[in-house]
């Protein structure tokens, strides 16, 4: 057994030593971007800051539901205020809705100090695949923003709220729900990009 | 309507820093999303891994200094199962996730903005159907609020140690598989 036990970690040995150049990996990458390590880091100490100084965890699928409030109200008010979700959770501008709102104009900082701004539909892998038809591309986004959003909205999370703040938490429904996410998410992108 | 303007200066900044972490870090960029679904560009997983790794460390040593509270969602299977396959499913039809498209948004990327629309029209099917969903949420087993090391019993601190570890090294291995990540000029 502890033969065994060293033979493990003698052959794990060198994948350890190349976690100790993580850093120097940020020269991999051309151009304005930044090492995975870096950001993942630093999402990770965002993540210190948000519950020490607003006791929220990163997360941001509750602000769609939050708009759906807002839009809703100016439809139909008296049914929107009627609905159990939104008396449990009130749509307002809250930390998380200002959260959200400033991820965009966070995007577009980092997009215009690298220059990455692009203005445009298509994506050269979509392309490929799909062809050059922007409302192709506008009815499929749609239609997957639908179904995303009323998933995360079912889960209680997405890819921040629970993938990253759940998990960081332990929680054991947040490591599930990533393990589901991931299962959905490559089964159904390997049928649409490499099946057939 | 508002929140205090503290909380809201709060948000601001950390969004603020959050989307300029996700666009440096490419992952507002649906090649980077699909070509991690694809199981060929694994920026998305090796970013989580960190984000985890060092978030977990300093939010647990945050809560047993009483600095902190948890926020545990329920572990109900209906919802995580349901919720969480659907979710994945969206994901790869759009090309982007809740928290990278508006990100996306910021870089101008005119698809990402009709998937943010389409996302409200989500949320708003869900709330609106959401006393109808109760039953089949209801029909399922639900565990509750319970963390890791509640449902063995152990110290928090175990599971952390472990988790930290086991990403080092599942980290070393992707990044020993996977180094670079696929062309994302356009």
């Amino acid at each position: 057994m502890k033969r065994r036990l060293s033979v493990m970690v003698l052959l794990l040995l060198p994948s350890l030593t190349s976690a100790a150049d993580f850093g120097v990996d940020a020269t991999h990458y051309d151009g304005p971007a930044w090492s995975p390590y870096i950001v993942g880091a630093g999402i990770g100490v965002l993540s210190w800051l948000t519950f020490y100084f607003s006791d929220k965890p990163i997360g941001a699928s509750s602000f769609y539901a939050t708009v759906a409030g807002f839009i809703g109200r100016l439809v139909a008010r008296r049914h929107t205020e009627s609905l159990s979700y939104f008396q449990s959770n009130p749509p307002s501008v809250n930390w998380g809705f200002v959260f959200v709102i400033c991820t965009i104009l966070g995007g577009f900082i980092a997009a215009w100090t690298g220059d990455e701004i692009r203005n445009e539909w298509l994506h050269p892998m979509w392309v490929d695949r799909f062809g050059d038809s922007i409302a192709l591309r506008g009815i499929v986004g749609f239609i997957g923003g639908v179904l995303m959003a009323f998933g995360s909205r079912l889960a209680g999370g997405c890819t921040s709220g629970h993938g990253i703040s759940g998990t960081l938490q332990l929680n054991s429904g947040s490591w599930l729900t990533v393990i589901f996410m991931f299962i959905g998410g490559i089964a159904t992108a390997m049928l649409l990009y490499t099946a057939l | 309507m508002f929140d205090e303007p503290v909380k809201l200066v709060l948000g601001l900044v950390t969004g603020i820093l959050f989307g300029v972490l996700l666009q440096k870090g490419q992952v507002a960029k649906f090649q980077v999303l699909m070509g991690q679904f694809l199981l060929k560009d694994f920026t998305v997983v090796k970013i989580m891994a960190m984000a985890i790794a060092v978030g977990t460390v300093g939010v647990h040593a945050l809560v047993s200094m009483g600095l902190a509270e948890f926020h545990i969602q329920t572990a109900s299977l209906a919802r995580v199962i349901v919720g969480g396959v659907l979710f994945g499913t969206g994901l790869s039809i759009f090309g982007l996730c809740p928290g990278t498209s508006v990100a996306a948004c910021g870089e101008g990327r005119r698809d990402a903005m009709i998937g943010v629309l389409g996302m409200f029209v989500g949320a708003g099917v869900y709330v609106a159907a959401f006393e109808a969903l109760q039953p089949m949420i209801k029909a399922m087993a639900d565990y509750g609020k319970v963390t890791l090391p509640q449902l063995t019993s152990t110290s928090p601190w175990l599971w952390v140690g472990a988790l930290v570890a086991l990403i080092a090294i599942a980290l070393a291995i992707v990044e020993r598989l996977h180094p670079k990540r696929l062309n994302t000029k356009l």
